[in-house]
């Protein structure tokens, strides 16, 4: 079983979210997500400042097996995209919660955080996948 | 679900991603796809391709019926073991399959065919053969292990069964030797030295294992895929197909012209399509620009499409995106990708990009 950080927030395509505590968010995909897509070799982030809707197709996954997208979880503008992925994309391979992280955005509205679904209700998702 | 190999349960038990592939249940990778990739371009890795069919060919008229089945001539093959990679045509200049044959004896071949097409070649084979003296037999009862990678030759020596173990290290680059039950080519789809193992499918659990412990890489589709595309090599259903043939997919240095009176299938409509100045050109492309290229996409010139990728992806040894194009002729060294709506730059190269560990194309 893939790992499921308990304080974080995630969708049902498989992104996760980090609330930094600061009016900001952090978003990556999930330790499933990487192991599913397989060895990545390139990400295309959003660029900073950037407006967002909900579930927007807002950055790109490449592994060495196909394209991917990464949907925002919520509406917000985004502050910085993760600059060390351009050199070392493989890091949402080997650390996807840590140094895989993707982008940080600034919410529209922070309350839409508990909208997306907790650690058990996406294990709930993924099983449904399988 | 799809066909097993007899080698199934080993790659279960290694923990493999298993997806469907040519009606056989194969595996994608055991971990990481581009650690096996190194493993092969470093060492040695090894991979279940049981799915593939070897089929014998024999009877006094198979050297006949082979130099009309196939557009390179097995006549080429002179000396006992001697392998030959070669298109089977339809008549109209498209490709049943691509194959590896090798010559066992006067009269005597094994064919390798791919795994998908498999059954449509045998029944295309028994189509042409009718009324010919010989005996077409698909061997379902043999495996088949291909061990890759400069390492490969030594790590597999020395679990080669006695009557075979000599004949096979001396063996020259595209031919293969065999003993009373195992067949040993020195040839691969990997651009690295290497042999491809033909055995009784029960006894492939031993022998895989027996390379795991020589400390050979098992190696997935996913790899094998990258490997060949590094190292130029088509791919049936992508590169080629039944529609388009060797001249459009940089295989036309596979057809034997000579002699002018071998009637191969095929023949007519490749000798018009040779003289036609429009014909398209299959290139290899390196994407300087950013992103990965893939299959199906569209290749510019100045926004005008000329061209289409018909096998992309991203090069492990070169830490870049490179693909095999079809495209319009003359179009100079450079152009671009359609990258998911934008056009990304990339330059016109000679593959293969990457042999024998070496990397074949400037950067």
């Amino acid at each position: 079983m893939s790992d499921l950080p308990s304080e974080l927030r995630y969708t049902k395509t498989h992104e996760w979210v980090k609330d930094n505590g600061d009016g900001t968010l952090t978003v990556g995909i999930t330790d499933h997500a990487q192991e599913a897509l397989g060895d990545i070799v390139f990400v295309e982030a959003p660029e900073a400042g950037r407006a967002l809707d909900a579930e927007e197709a807002c950055a790109v996954v490449e592994s060495v097996k196909a394209a991917s997208d990464i949907y925002s979880p919520l509406a917000g503008e985004v502050i910085e995209a993760n600059a060390t992925l351009t050199d070392t994309p493989d890091a949402i391979n080997t650390s996807p919660y840590g140094d895989g992280w993707i982008f940080r955005i600034a919410p529209a509205d922070m309350s839409a955080l508990d909208a997306l679904l907790d650690a058990a209700a996406y294990e709930k998702v993924v099983e449904d996948e399988a | 679900m799809g066909r097993h190999t007899p080698l199934y349960s080993q790659h279960a038990r290694l923990g493999a991603r298993i997806v469907p592939f040519g009606g056989w249940d194969m595996p994608l990778h055991y971990g990481s796809q581009i650690e096996e990739h190194h493993a092969v371009r470093r060492a040695a890795g090894m991979f279940d391709v049981s799915h593939m069919r070897p089929v014998d060919i024999e009877g006094e008229d198979a050297q006949s019926f082979l130099r009309r089945l196939l557009a390179n001539d097995v006549a080429k093959l002179q000396s006992p073991g001697k392998a030959l990679y070669s298109c089977m045509l339809n008549p109209a200049g498209g490709v049943v399959d691509d194959l590896i044959v090798y010559a066992r004896g006067p009269n005597r071949y094994r064919l390798v065919v791919n795994a998908g097409t498999a059954d449509k070649d045998i029944a295309w084979m028994r189509e042409h053969a009718q009324g010919a003296a010989l005996d077409i037999r698909p061997r379902d009862d043999l495996a088949m292990i291909a061990v890759q990678g400069p390492e490969a030759r030594a790590r597999t020596e020395p679990l080669l069964p006695e009557d075979l173990r000599a004949a096979a290290m001396q063996l020259q680059p595209f031919f293969g030797a065999e003993g009373a039950h195992w067949f040993v080519g020195r040839t691969g789809y990997t651009g690295e030295d290497g042999f491809e193992i033909m055995l009784p499918a029960e006894q492939a659990p031993e022998l895989w294992q027996a390379l795991i412990d020589a400390g050979v890489q098992p190696c997935g589709l996913g790899a094998r895929d990258t490997l060949r595309l590094e190292a130029g090599m088509n791919l049936y259903g992508q590169d080629m197909d039944d529609e388009i043939g060797p001249l459009e997919s940089g295989l036309a240095w596979t057809l034997a012209w000579e002699p002018a009176d071998r009637d191969f299938i095929g023949r007519e409509a490749l000798t018009k399509l040779r003289q036609d100045p429009e014909r398209r050109v299959f290139v290899g492309l390196l994407l300087t620009g950013r992103g990965v290229i893939r299959n199906h996409q569209k290749v510019l010139v100045e926004g005008r499409e000329v061209g289409e990728i018909t096998s992309g992806g991203f090069s492990p040894t070169l830490e870049r995106s490179i693909a095999l194009a079809r495209v319009a002729p003359g179009i100079g060294d450079t152009c671009e990708v359609e990258i998911r709506g934008k056009p990304v730059a990339a330059r016109l190269v000679k593959p293969p990009f990457v042999r024998n560990g070496k990397i074949r194309i400037d950067l």
